[in-house]
């Protein structure tokens, strides 16, 4: 099966500081991919790459065949086929929960007021908030936050959804009902890059695995074999420190 | 004391000093606009990473913040006149009410922009969204919250201001108080009716801005 998201030798600098060191990776179409590894890794970083959010300075990005760092490529128009989920959730705070939603499909897909309001209450319902339409992001718990990001990037119909520590900030107790949500995306058969610190559910819920070290990728391959069976020294002692 | 109050006058030219209170609040709305339009400009020009619109922009803001209102007026009244452009005392004082309030909202608006975390931004281009429709639609309004109570401050501060209009020749509320003090001579009478007028002016507009923010801002609070 051919990749659809593919990064071959990718490095990245910010000044000074290379973060990305050559990366390569491959997902294909309905593959949960998790990324692990030391905060600083460049986990987070490679996923603002993938959707064009940090330029890149070396090697090719391509999401469906288009290159994501040529010059002539339409970001604006990929980006609507690559939902992100955030680590601060990022709701917009002037918004109701209804109107954040709908707030994409109206502006870029140029859809109606009504039909992107449709759409919103829809995704809204599916990760489990259709009951907060006209709540203000202010008056949700951080765990509704994130749902609500994740239902804004679901009703652009996205082809894939990349998340960046979606459940890093969340009080422990808010991080189940986003994972739960997340499972379900992967169950619906969504293409997925998870960074996560979550390993039950990079073991169960992932297809594959990638262990990033110092800008590389350390490791990769079929989640469960490799988190049960670590090569990797440096892997075998990242595991060691977060189980 | 034997100083006569002498109120019929002032009574008489009411409704005179009524237009002219409205041509005050003319002239500052449309300063206002002008003001706030070329205030987010100049924001922007000072976030530029170009150096001519940031050098442009940021010399126009330490003018309008550092030289009194006045000269400013006097310099587009009399001023331009040396350079052969001669601007009416109405356009004259909207042009110096304008620039000084451009230059006071610019660095308003900077603060409201520099309050808007970033991620903002990265998540509004994450879901496909052009600059110009995040800052329209995600950036801009978050800003607007940010700066509406210094705005309503600064329209009640250039109502306040527009009174030096007078010395240009403009005939708002201050000019028509000064006209009608100078044919009674009930200085006293006329000047203290006029500074109830301003004072009734400010409170309505302050009360109205406090009315709206609460109806657009309600909900938002986090």
């Amino acid at each position: 099966m051919a990749a659809v998201i593919e990064l071959k030798n990718v490095r990245k600098s910010f000044g000074d500081l290379e973060v990305l060191k050559g990366i390569d990776l491959k997902v294909e179409n309905g593959e949960v991919l998790s990324v692990i590894g030391a905060s600083g890794s460049g986990k987070s970083t490679m996923l603002y790459c993938i959707n064009g959010l940090e330029p890149i300075q070396d090697g090719t990005i391509t999401v469906e065949g288009t290159v994501v760092n040529d010059k002539s490529t339409n970001l604006n128009k990929l980006r609507q086929k690559i939902g992100m989920v955030f680590q601060q959730w990022n709701s917009f705070p002037h918004l109701t929960a209804l109107e954040n939603v709908a707030l994409a499909p109206r502006v870029v897909k140029g859809l109606s007021r009504s039909a992107a309001k449709e759409i919103a209450a829809k995704q809204l319902a599916h990760v489990g908030i259709g009951d907060k339409l006209d709540v203000y992001p202010g008056a949700l718990s951080g765990g509704q936050q994130q749902r609500l990001a994740i239902a804004r990037a679901l009703a652009m119909e996205p082809s894939y959804m990349l998340f960046d520590e979606a459940t890093s900030a969340l009080d422990p107790e808010l991080v189940g009902e986003v994972l739960d949500t997340m499972r379900m995306l992967a169950s619906e058969g969504m293409t997925m890059i998870v960074v996560t610190h979550e390993m039950g559910f990079a073991r169960d819920v992932s297809d594959k695995v990638a262990f990033f070290h110092e800008g590389k990728v350390e490791e990769t391959g079929p989640a469960k074999a490799v988190l049960s069976a670590p090569k990797s020294g440096h892997l075998q002692k990242f595991l060691a420190k977060v189980h | 004391m034997d100083y006569q109050f002498l109120w019929p006058p002032v009574i008489k030219a009411l409704p005179e000093l009524v237009d002219a209170a409205l041509l005050t609040m003319e002239v500052s709305v449309v300063s206002m606009i002008i003001g706030l339009s070329i205030g987010l400009l100049l924001s922007f020009g000072r976030r530029s990473k170009y150096f001519l619109p940031r050098a442009a922009s940021t010399i126009w803001v330490e003018l309008a913040r550092n030289t009194p209102v006045l000269f400013q007026i006097f310099f587009f009244y009399w001023g331009l006149g040396e350079f052969g452009i001669f601007l009416s005392s109405y356009v004259a004082v909207v042009a110096a009410l304008s620039f000084n309030t451009a230059g006071y909202m610019a660095e308003t608006f900077r603060g409201g922009f520099n309050a808007i975390p970033e991620t903002q931004l990265r998540a509004a281009r994450s879901l496909g969204m052009s600059f110009l429709q995040t800052q329209r639609y995600v950036i801009v309004p978050q800003v607007l919250r940010v700066v509406y109570y210094p705005m309503t401050n600064q329209f009640i501060w250039v109502i306040l201001m527009s009174s030096l209009g007078m010395l240009a020749g403009l005939r708002e509320l201050t000019g028509e108080t000064q006209y009608f003090n100078s044919r009674t001579f009930r200085t006293f009478e006329f000047f203290a009716a006029t500074a109830v007028i301003y004072y009734i002016i400010a409170k309505i507009v302050m009360l109205g801005a406090r009315l709206i923010g609460w109806r657009i801002f309600r909900g938002q609070g986090t």
